[in-house]
């Protein structure tokens, strides 16, 4: 099975090229004129918000997928507060905010009602921030998994809790820095060897399908949201979600430090069925970490006042093992 | 249909007859073996449509419901105690929405100490949550409110928990009508949501909103918990019609015509207090007692209509708000603002203590005689309690205080 379109090219620096250069059939769902639009323009979004355009294209392309009938669950954080400010709201589709941990159990519940009025043909949709997802709400989204509900959870994965001003999260990778890990003593940032991975922990519970996606590929994204929809049961997607705001990046780099989380192999990008990785999106350019660090106010620290050659090692270490792991290099890749 | 069944049965099967769609629930002593029995009549068919969901924890139940209800379906739950403390947050948004969701309450005390027997300290730590609650006084009338309460909640777009006292009423073997299929059906219109999750008609439910609308929205709460006032009588009445039964309603007044003192209870316990009445009015006492079935709304005029002419009221509490006293007493005391009279509170029963009649006797003879205090511990063990606070006074330090009263009970025996 094969994550995304076989792409032929390979886009350095710039996201101009697209659409244009494909056949129709690999055409993305958002250039399509007549697409859903789910999430319409005039939210609340900080400029260059990797989340609000992650939910855009993955909610146009369940409605795609589900022929427009979707309905879409929603965990509180900057995706919630942002699109609902009463009394607009920027869905075009039925959507539900309920708490902050408890997304994957309101869905259950939207399609447990659907499954009793025999409607098959709507689908659910919940979706959450890293919070919402590996922390408050992981035992709501364990139970959803366990009882295999017939819902698409989708993780916006930020890295930290944004909405209420950039606090650590059961995501926040190491050493990054945050408002409740800060910047000082020994060892700056979030400490190492405390990560959760919801990716591997939802595989251990067998679901039918499981991939990770970053805004970087948006086209891989679409094709996994599709892939997703044509299964029946629970599946799990994971997606980076870069935060300008929280991560102290350009608002118009959001796009390119995805495809670095991507290319250093900090962030794997795989899919897996019933629990096995079934496959891979193969790294074609390899950067070292350092690349990926520095744009990155979060972690500063790490260059200034010294350069802390050890914590970066460290974090190298990480994106290697991630690399053999998961089998990450493509033959031609050039270090 | 007449028959000997338990408590728990009972409220289920009529729950069933509710025809409810999606039924969400985690076991809690002692609300088990309603939801047992649930999953029995759902998996035998008995039940359909119906999904019974098995969920990792009384908040995910509630949240289930939450979907549920507001994609459509109607849902129900039941839970007790931590498991309804385990909820809050979830209850909140439940009536916050606007979510005709209904819930069976088993009442239990709330530890620690763990205790899993019967008092209202768990669904009266709820009594702000929006949630209409309903007290059931015996079986008959547990089982009768659910139709009742569903009724309700979809009329009103409002969730509504169902409050029985838990073992002394959910463990019971009564005679009971037990409602049948067609009477509910008479009864019971299908539930028709006021604001529906559909793809052919998108809303967004459960919006942010800021100080400029929220004042208004807890308002307009407010305001329909007013009109579940009108709407809880005239539902009764409905009920007497189809069904021929008294149940439910705002209040149940026993021979409280003339009466100087008052006891004001609320669920099972009221029938004890009923056959106290009776044998001090045969001793020519003059003494009432009142029951009140809705606590939320809480029925100010009613209750000011029932006791104004009495000299004093006695409250009997289930629950005690620490550090103050009595919860349903402070109500009672906003039902007779302006109007001079005794009022006491005696908490009784907690974490399962028996409430004997012959408690009662005393209590209600010291309270005709002028002798109750403000705040009273009905049956408290005072040796036990002097004992701890003057260690206490002594080490002037905290400690396990549970610990040392569960020894000297044991060193008492
Ligand atoms: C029970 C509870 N605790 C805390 C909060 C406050 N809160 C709201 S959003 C949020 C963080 C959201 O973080 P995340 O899920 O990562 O989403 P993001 O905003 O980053 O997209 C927190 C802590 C809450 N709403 N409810
Ligand atoms: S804080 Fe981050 S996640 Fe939230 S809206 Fe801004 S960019 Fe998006």
């Amino acid at each position: 099975m094969s994550a995304a379109p076989q792409v032929r090219f390979y886009q350095v620096g710039s996201f101009a090229a697209g659409n244009r250069l494909l056949g129709p059939e690999l055409q993305s769902d958002q250039a399509d004129p007549a697409r859903a639009n789910a999430l319409t323009c005039g939210h609340r979004a900080c400029q260059g918000c990797g989340e609000a355009l992650g939910a855009r294209y993955i909610l146009d392309a369940a409605q795609r997928a589900a022929g427009g009938k979707v309905i879409a669950v929603n965990a509180t954080g900057c995706l919630e507060v942002f699109s609902t400010p009463y009394p607009e709201t920027s869905w075009q589709l039925p959507w539900l905010h309920s708490l902050f941990g408890n997304a994957p159990a309101v869905a259950a519940g939207v399609a447990a009602a659907l499954r009793a009025k025999g409607r098959t043909d709507i689908r659910v949709v919940g979706q959450g921030g890293d919070g919402g997802t590996v922390d408050i709400g992981l035992g709501c989204l364990s139970g959803m998994f366990e009882r295999n509900d017939d819902i698409l959870y989708v993780c916006y994965d930020n890295e930290a809790y944004m909405n209420t001003g950039v606090q650590r999260s059961g995501a926040t990778p190491p050493a990054a820095r945050t408002a409740t890990t800060q910047a000082v003593g020994e060892e700056p940032g979030a400490p190492f060897g405390q990560g959760k991975n919801l990716p591997l922990i939802a595989m251990a519970h067998e679901i039918p399908y499981v991939a990770t996606a970053t805004v970087a590929g948006l086209r891989d994204l679409e094709a996994k949201v599709h892939r997703a929809m044509g299964i029946r049961g629970a599946r799990y997607l994971h997606v980076l979600v870069p935060c300008p705001l929280g991560w102290g990046t350009a608002s118009h780099d959001t796009v390119r430090i995805a495809r670095l989380a991507e290319q250093t192999g900090l962030f794997p990008v795989f899919e897996a069925v019933d629990g096995e990785v079934t496959d891979v999106t193969p790294i074609r350019r390899r950067v070292p970490v350092e690349e990926y660090l520095r744009p990155q106010k979060r972690y500063a620290h790490l260059f200034k006042p010294e350069v802390r050659a050890d914590v970066i090692a460290h974090l190298q270490r990480t994106a290697d093992r991630n690399i053999a792991r998961f089998g990450l290099l493509a033959e031609e890749a050039v270090p | 249909m007449l028959k000997q069944t338990e408590g728990s049965r009972a409220v289920a099967e009529t729950v069933a007859y509710c025809r409810p769609e999606v039924i969400a629930a985690y076991p809690i002593s002692p609300q088990t073996h309603i939801v047992e029995e649930l999953s029995r009549l759902v998996k035998s068919g008995a039940l359909k449509p119906c999904e019974y969901v098995n969920v990792e924890s009384e908040f995910a139940a509630m949240s289930m419901c939450i979907g549920a209800s507001a994609a459509g379906a109607r849902a129900y739950t039941a839970t007790a105690s931590q498991g309804l403390l385990y909820m809050v947050e979830a209850l909140y948004n439940a009536s916050g929405l606007g979510l005709p969701i209904v819930m069976t309450v088993a009442n239990r005390a709330i530890g620690a100490p763990i205790n899993i027997w019967n008092d209202h300290s768990d669904s009266m730590s709820q009594r702000d949550s929006g949630w209409i609650q309903l007290y059931a006084r015996d079986n008959q009338e547990a089982a009768d409110l659910h139709p009742q309460a569903f009724k309700l909640a979809e009329e009103l777009s409002l969730p509504v928990m169902v409050c029985m006292d838990g073992f002394v009423l959910t463990h019971a073997w009564e005679r009971i009508e037990v409602p049948e299929q067609a009477q509910v059906d008479a009864f019971l219109p299908p539930y028709e949501p006021r604001q529906v999750l559909d793809p052919n008609e998108p809303v967004s439910i459960g919006a942010m909103v800021g100080p400029e609308a929220f004042t208004e929205v807890r308002y307009l709460a407010h305001a329909k918990q007013m009109q579940a006032l009108d709407a809880i009588p005239r539902i009764a009445g409905e009920f007497r019609q189809v069904f021929g039964r008294d149940s439910g309603g705002l209040l149940h007044p026993y021979r409280c015509e003339f009466a100087d003192t008052i006891v004001v209870a609320l669920g099972s316990v009221f029938g004890t207090v009923c056959d106290v009445v009776d044998e001090m009015r045969d001793r020519g006492v003059r003494i009432g007692a009142l029951a009140i079935t809705s606590f939320r709304p809480f029925p100010l005029d009613a209750v000011r209509t029932v006791l104004g002419g009495a000299r004093q009221v006695v409250v009997l509490e289930r629950a005690l708000a620490v550090g103050v006293g009595g919860i349903v007493s402070a109500n009672v005391r906003t039902a007779l603002s302006g109007i001079h009279l005794d009022g006491h509170t005696v908490i009784a029963g907690l974490g399962g203590r028996p409430i004997t009649k012959e408690s009662l006797h005393r209590l209600f003879d010291d309270a005709v005689a002028g002798r109750l205090e403000q705040l009273t511990f009905l049956d408290l063990n005072t040796e036990l309690v002097e004992r701890e606070l003057a260690r206490m006074a002594q080490t002037r330090r905290s400690g396990p205080s549970a610990e040392n009263i569960l020894r000297d009970v044991g060193s008492n025996r």
